[in-house]
């Protein structure tokens, strides 16, 4: 099966050879799986430039793309992000690969759960959290053909199918009053295996941010317990159930990575398992909230 | 630059517009040591297709009374600098201010953009300080513009003595072992600045123009 990372190469070289205005930004990661390009810049090893420059190509009428790993596109040059696009007022597609742990062998180094947190935490960005090739090949054809600041975050792990849309999707619904159970990108698979005997509601959500308060609210009904289970750092989104429920008395369970140095190799399920992301682990941490 | 020249205020007004200008931020000695760049750059150099971009954000007044005197900001603003309602700040501003190009403050990301811009061909002047350079932001860039000849960028560093640590042999010298071509100039000096932000047409290299002005 085609990866994510793949996918978003392929549709990347062929923007390049279609679209004038889009350009491609790299620092060494994915220089060349994107191939030779007049409009493809690699800048070396240097990815507060790569940011830098895509904000001077975005100011010349481009439409840039930057790459990396998570913690080298995100954290290093975190400031950039801050002002050479936001501050500027610039757009730019950021495509992450890495995720919170697909390269858990390379150790902490390589491994970013903080960053949605992290983007979130800057105005006007458009995150998404793709669960399926599929999502991404969508997503990102979007985020090419628009303007603005869109964070795009790659992920070995995937969902068996895709969910169309992008957008808050109730997948199946409990009875009048049961708890509300959103899964965030690649952790859907895994909450419809933990709740498969539950009577609750799951929703899916692969674009966070701007997070679809109304949505949420709706899909609650009458209920009053929200668990989240996202693929990043836990409780990313709890600010955001706060204000979608703002007036209601509501029990939040946020799942996620937690914030720890958490100093284990290995592979990615042998993390997802040991952060409680994997189905035994959410059904157990369900079990303990819903009783 | 990115708007066109209104009015033909002269060197000799940026005093009284300079005086319109109070509280700290005016004070700062970097306010001042661009002012004869900044000059020559909106007098003399930049073309309608030119982009200019001050990295250099501290103490913009001079860069704030060079925009009302050639006009393409109202002067009236110089007397709200650094006021609440006021778009003039200690910083400037792009998205309050159309005139600036590039909002900065921060030392060390005018040049990656700068590069970023001059990719396309377009030509570019930005400016920085000899203390801003300590950021090892800027030597990203310098060391990739070399390497990609970026001939359409050129950097200005305002030489003011002002690093923390001093540059041993001079700044530039950095600057060429990247691949730069440098040239250092008296910085109060109109003549020397325009004839070394010149353009250069037959350039293959991107280049480095050294102000030097007294040391604050």
């Amino acid at each position: 099966m085609t990866t994510m990372r793949q996918r978003f190469y392929e549709v990347l070289r062929e923007a390049l050879d279609e679209d004038e205005r889009v350009a491609a930004v790299t620092a060494q990661i994915g220089t060349d799986a994107i191939g030779e390009h007049p409009r493809h810049f690699d800048v070396g090893i240097r990815e507060q430039l790569m940011i830098g420059v895509a904000a001077g190509l975005a100011a010349e009428g481009y439409r840039p793309v930057a790459h990396s790993y998570t913690p080298f596109l995100v954290e290093r040059p975190y400031e950039m992000l801050k002002l050479d696009l936001g501050h500027n007022d610039l757009g730019a597609v950021l495509v992450s690969i890495g995720a919170s742990y697909d390269a858990a062998r390379e150790g902490r180094t390589h491994q970013a759960p903080e960053d949605v947190a992290l983007v979130a935490a800057l105005p006007g960005w458009t995150i998404h959290v793709p669960g399926h090739v599929d999502e991404l090949d969508v997503l990102l054809r979007q985020a090419l053909a628009a303007d603005g600041r869109i964070y795009l975050r790659l992920t070995e792990e995937t969902n068996h199918a895709r969910v169309d849309g992008g957008g808050f999707t109730v997948l199946r619904r409990g009875s009048p009053g049961a708890a509300l159970v959103l899964a965030v990108g690649p952790t859907l698979t895994p909450v419809l295996e933990a709740t498969v005997d539950r009577d609750v509601t799951v929703a899916y959500l692969a674009t966070v941010r701007p997070f679809p308060h109304d949505n949420l609210r709706d899909a609650l009904a009458d209920g009053t317990d929200v668990a989240v289970v996202e693929p990043y750092l836990a409780g990313t989104s709890s600010s955001e159930v706060a204000v979608a429920l703002r007036d209601r008395p509501h029990r939040l369970l946020a799942l996620g990575v937690p914030n720890a140095e958490f100093r284990r190799y290995g592979n990615g399920a042998e993390h997802r398992a040991a952060h409680g992301l994997d189905a035994p682990g959410i059904a157990h941490s369900l079990d303990g909230f819903l009783s | 630059m990115h708007m066109a020249i209104t009015t033909t205020r002269g060197y000799d007004d940026l005093p009284a517009l300079l005086a319109r200008l109070t509280g700290d931020g005016k004070h700062d000695r970097s306010a001042f040591s661009t002012l004869d760049v900044l000059w020559v750059l909106y007098d003399r150099v930049l073309g309608e297709d030119d982009r200019f971009v001050l990295s250099k954000g501290h103490g913009p007044a001079a860069y704030y009374a060079v925009l009302a005197a050639k006009g393409l900001i109202p002067a009236a603003l110089l007397d709200g600098f650094g006021n609440f309602e006021s778009p003039l700040g200690h910083h400037p501003d792009r998205a309050l201010l159309p005139g600036v190009e590039f909002s900065s403050g921060s030392l060390g990301h005018g040049l990656a953009v700068a590069a970023g811009r001059a990719l396309t061909g377009r030509r570019v002047f930005c400016l920085l300080g000899d203390a801003e350079l300590e950021e090892g932001s800027n030597w990203e860039a310098v060391q990739y513009a070399g390497r990609a000849g970026l001939a359409s960028l050129t950097a200005i560093v305002i030489d003011n003595d002002s690093s923390s640590h001093g540059w041993p042999e001079g700044v530039e010298r950095r600057f060429m072992l990247e691949g730069w071509v440098a040239r250092r100039v008296d910085g109060r000096d109109h003549e020397q600045l325009a004839a070394a932000l010149a353009p250069d047409p037959g350039g293959t290299r991107p280049r480095v123009v050294v102000a030097e002005v007294e040391p604050r």
